[in-house]
């Protein structure tokens, strides 16, 4: 803190508390709603928002498995707990190491074709998945990556959000900074390994967070790729218990599932925190 | 004449095959399904009893999201060269698997290549007219069929002074009762889920009227929709006036209607005679089951309804022992036991008449009352026009008939102008759709 | 791009080696893949693609005549600028603030970057179950308020409703990104702006904010993006582009010609036309905001 303004630290916890409240809300009626029982939520109108008695039951459902009340049986979560996981890491790590280094590149060197390959890789945002997952499944189908960690998560590598970020944040690095370098007699690699990417701690951190989460809410595309039932991820697996139509939902599973997937990703979030810090220290140097 | 050499290979080959271990493996059968959770128990038990009723087969059923997700799923991998043996297909979707002629199998050729004994009279003649060729072929398979009924509270017309027992049969008898629950101070007197299917299609076919040109589509491409006629239009207007009244509450697109239902927000619903499960576990209130309305004064009505739910498609492209394990599969799910049973479990139609006859036998809709009433409404001899509706780009017209009725109920278009504009957008679908299938 | 950065290394191999991974990942799994699908937009076909036919620009001609395609140029318009608007507002304000607090900073930080881990399958139930008119329990605090809340008839609450569905969402994306750009704003500008006696206020636009700029522009970017292509799910889980056709986005519909009516031609030849205008929108940006952008 720079000052002391009571005043507008009074503001800023307001502004904060009231953007936690209408931002946490729908999070908060999820929670609920897996506290109480599933006949509850259907009957009870509006539901309430005190938590209801069934939590343990319910919870226990979700994780371990069994049987639930409409006699329906509920897999055990934790295995696909294990395929988010891996999958969620591995888009998420790919995607920042392959986005620095082409960062680096657009950044600090020239060389024909520049702005035409980061166009390229620009255009990449510009279509959706949707719209071209039959030829994708095709392609990867026919590498024979199928059912595979290989098929869940190379194909969503190819983003342009985190190398357009490190571009901004590396178009910000000082000057100074690479005369310096150069002057020390480091090499273009020595530069990108002991000062920008150690400089870049928080936007990877951000990343980071981001991507994880991306990764691990992917629904549709593991649903074509994979029909092996020890490769479903944990969304999958919401999904599958979220009936659309004629049969009876078991809403406080769901909900109940839907706040065991979020707790991983919450814990990232955590983590990631330290980094922030670490970030500001840095940039202090 | 053959070397040495070459007669020793063919030695070793065919010991080689003798020994292959333990008797050759099973054939498997990939089914992908669209049941979700209790439902998608259901399908794996099924899978589960038949491959334990013999050895040769074995029928891995895969869950492949909601109906949509499982057609991408399909068709992508369809195009890459592995699509399963068996696809569940919603009703709707059966004019564009038809359309993909090099993409499908129908049913009666398979179970007749299979040299099994295949008598399509046994299927309730309303379920299976729907998936059935003019010429009588039987395309796909009936798996879970529904249609549209009608559900009320009886708690609720208790406190209002209606007759629990004796639920209103004719639309001017809804309303009546509707205008009964709005004085008792009932906030949604009644609601609907479907527009399209229960208050159109299904309405057209419970009174014996075309919903489209040419036996509703069966008999060619060129059919061109047929619901602005005067009965279809008095029939919006009932139920624009019963909206401006307060006495119909449009609860939204789908199913979305259904929940009040079971919340007991909504006192009277026409929807799917699949509801029944859910009302049985989640009602607090005393329910009952009864027939779609209908107008006493149209001659031929009540006729039949018209199903919902999916069917069962082959897919192309296999090998016919394959085929054989497919038809062995749709054999045992046409068993009078089997089909009774799932006609128990999942509150879905019985699918042949034995099965029914056995349920009846067994007292089961004695125990619970109403759970029959779907089933009369399909058990009668079809005519051309309650056969079914086997219409292109079907989606895309029910979307449309969402979007223009919403148009009616918010007051913005006027019944007729509603129902116009909904046929001449749904018949550019079906030109479109003529047009890419001209073969 | 404009902005050129005025020391380089020299190699003539080495950035191509640096960004072939990448390269070689979006050729083989967006590239050709994609290139695919637009082939789509010229053809007619049935959904398994046993009988192909192309037809030229039909697809698109049909488009030009079909007046409920051209009005949800104006839904979509309203949509982006609402949504990009608001996200990129709320976001910088919570971000500013939660940058200032020292107490409780990780508690508000933790718990405005959660909405983003809730799965969207599960988010767009959420939002139907607490604005199910009459039922819902925020439709119940407006009725109480006096406002009759039906978004299943009124195209306006549609509107307002996937808006927010949309936002909230963005906002913890935004949220995130802001902080961390906040973070690497070197304390000691602001506390030699502070000695000169600058106000916060002042402080903030005249340092914070452009010193922010390269993560604002990024964040714009972005936020348009998914305004225009990452939304159809809000939409399909909440009003499916009704009441009518009051929230069909552009997207929304090639979402549901793709999917659900598998008319795979109608829906490449749409996503064609919104490629368009979001490059055109993205040149656009690049070129005129990016001058202002402060490296």
């Amino acid at each position: 803190m720079i000052e002391r303004r009571p005043a507008l630290t009074v503001l800023s916890h307001l502004v904060l508390a009231l953007g936690v409240l209408v931002v946490m809300f729908p999070v908060y009626v999820t929670f609920i709603a897996s506290t109480q029982t599933s006949q509850q939520i259907i009957t009870q109108v509006p539901m309430s928002l005190a938590p209801g008695s069934n939590m343990l039951e319910t919870y226990r459902v979700a994780l371990f498995g069994g049987e639930t009340t409409y006699g329906s049986k509920v897999p055990p979560v934790a295995s696909m707990l294990w395929v988010s996981f891996v999958t969620a890491m591995t888009i998420a790590i790919g995607k920042i190491a392959i986005s620095l280094l082409s960062a680096f590149a657009f950044v600090y060197f020239r060389f024909p074709g520049r702005s035409l390959c980061f166009w390229m890789i620009f255009v990449t945002l510009m279509l959706p998945v949707e719209v071209r997952i039959s030829p994708t499944y095709a392609v990867v189908s026919n590498l024979g990556m199928l059912n595979t960690y290989a098929g869940l998560t190379v194909p969503l590598i190819a983003s342009a959000t985190a190398t357009f970020l490190f571009r901004q944040f590396f178009l910000t690095v000082p000057d100074e900074l690479v005369e310096a370098a150069r002057i020390d007699g480091a090499g273009p690699m020595r530069f990108f390994k002991d000062v920008l990417v150690p400089l870049s701690m928080t936007s990877v951190a951000a990343l980071f967070v981001i991507q994880f989460i991306y990764g691990w809410n992917q629904y549709l595309w593991p649903l074509l790729v994979t029909t092996d039932e020890s490769m479903a991820p944990v969304v999958m697996g919401i999904k599958r218990m979220i009936s659309g139509g004629d049969a009876q939902n078991e809403w406080n599973v769901v909900m109940a599932t839907a706040i065991l997937a979020m707790l991983p990703p919450a814990a990232v979030v955590l983590l990631m925190q330290r980094w922030f810090v670490k970030g500001l220290v840095d940039a202090e140097k | 004449m053959y070397s040495r050499r070459s007669l020793i290979a063919a030695a070793i080959a065919a010991a080689s095959i003798t020994f292959a271990g333990p008797a050759a493996a099973q054939t498997e059968i990939q089914w992908w399904h669209a049941m979700p959770a209790a439902l998608g128990e259901w399908v794996n038990d099924l899978a589960k009893d038949f491959n334990a009723s013999q050895k040769e087969y074995k029928v891995v059923p895969t869950f492949k999201g909601t109906y949509d997700e499982s057609m991408t799923a399909a068709i992508a991998a369809f195009r890459a060269g592995n699509a399963p043996h068996i696809l569940q297909v919603f009703e709707v979707g059966t004019a564009t698997m038809m359309a993909s002629k090099g993409a499908i199998v129908p049913v009666g050729q398979v179970m007749k290549d299979a040299g099994l004994k295949f008598d399509p009279s046994i299927y309730v003649p309303a379920v299976s007219g729907y998936y059935t060729a003019p010429n009588g072929q039987m395309l796909s398979f009936p798996f879970n069929s529904s249609t549209t009924v009608f559900h009320y509270n009886k708690d609720a017309f208790k406190a209002a002074g209606l007759d629990t027992e004796k639920p209103p049969k004719t639309w001017p008898e809804v309303a009546l009762a509707a205008a009964k629950l709005k004085a008792s101070g009932h906030k949604c007197p009644f609601t609907t889920s479907w527009i399209s299917w229960t208050q159109l299609e299904s309405f057209s076919a419970w009174h014996n009227v075309e919903f489209a040109t040419k036996r509703n589509g069966f008999n060619g491409l060129d059919a061109r929709l047929a619901f602005d006629t005067p009965l279809h239009v008095r029939h919006i207007e009932n139920l624009a006036n019963m909206s401006k009244q307060g006495l119909f509450i449009y609860k939204g697109r789908g199913n979305a209607a259904d929940a009040t239902f079971y919340s007991g927000e909504c006192a009277m619903i026409t929807g799917s005679s699949a509801m029944y499960g859910n009302i049985k576990r989640n009602a607090k209130f005393a329910s009952g089951i009864s027939t779609l309305p209908y107008y006493p004064d149209v001659s031929g009505a009540p006729q039949n309804t018209v199903i919902g739910g999916a069917s069962l498609w082959v897919m192309a492209g296999k090998k016919p022992a394959e085929y054989k394990g497919v038809a062995a599969f749709f054999a045992h799910l046409s068993k009078a036991e089997e089909a009774s049973k799932s006609h128990i479990r999942t509150g879905y139609l019985p699918v042949t008449i034995p099965s029914y006859e056995l349920t009846e036998k067994s007292g089961f809709y004695k125990q619970n009352p109403g759970t029959d009433v779907a089933v009369t409404q399909m058990i009668r001899k079809t005519t051309d026009k309650s056969r079914g509706i086997r219409l292109g780009n079907f989606v895309q017209i029910r979307t449309i008939i969402d979007e223009e009725m919403e148009q009616v109920w918010g007051g913005k278009k006027t019944p007729q102008e509603g129902l116009s504009s909904a046929v001449k957008r749904g018949n550019e679908q079906l030109e479109r759709f003529q047009k890419a299938n001209k073969s | 791009m404009a902005i050129e950065k005025r020391v380089r290394f020299r190699s003539w191999w080495l950035p191509w080696v640096l960004i072939a991974p990448q390269m070689a990942v979006i050729l083989v799994f967006f590239f050709w893949p994609a290139g695919q699908a637009i082939y789509q937009s010229v053809l007619q076909q049935d959904a398994f693609g046993t009988s192909v036919e192309f037809v030229g620009l039909e697809n698109f001609t049909r488009l030009y005549n079909d007046e409920t395609y051209l009005a949800s140029f104006k839904t979509t318009a309203l949509f982006s600028v609402l949504v990009a608007a608001s996200g990129l507002s709320i976001a910088l304000l919570l971000a500013v603030m939660a940058d200032r607090v020292v107490r409780g900073a990780t508690v508000y930080k933790t718990l405005l970057i959660w909405p983003y881990a809730v799965a969207p399958a599960v988010a767009g139930v959420l939002w139907l179950f607490m604005f199910a008119p009459s039922v819902g329990i925020v439709s119940y605090a407006l009725r109480a308020m006096g406002i009759e809340w039906n978004h299943l008839l009124n195209g306006n609450h549609a509107m307002t409703l996937i808006v927010m569905a949309a936002v909230w969402k963005q906002i913890s994306y935004n949220f995130l990104f802001f902080l961390a750009g906040l973070q690497s704003i070197p304390k000691s500008l602001i506390e030699a702006a502070a000695i000169d006696g600058a106000s916060p206020w002042h402080r903030f636009w005249t340092i914070v904010f452009p010193l922010l700029s390269p993560t604002t522009f990024f964040l714009l970017v972005i936020n348009i993006v998914y305004a225009f292509f990452d939304t159809f799910a809000i939409v399909d889980a909440a009003t499916q582009g009704g009441p009518g056709k009051d929230t069909a986005i552009l997207v929304y519909k090639v979402y549901y010609d793709g999917f659900k009516a598998l008319d795979l031609g109608g829906s490449a030849s749409q996503s064609v036309v919104l490629m368009v205008i979001v490059i055109a929108l993205t040149v656009v940006q690049f070129r005129y905001v990016e001058k202002k952008v402060q490296y």
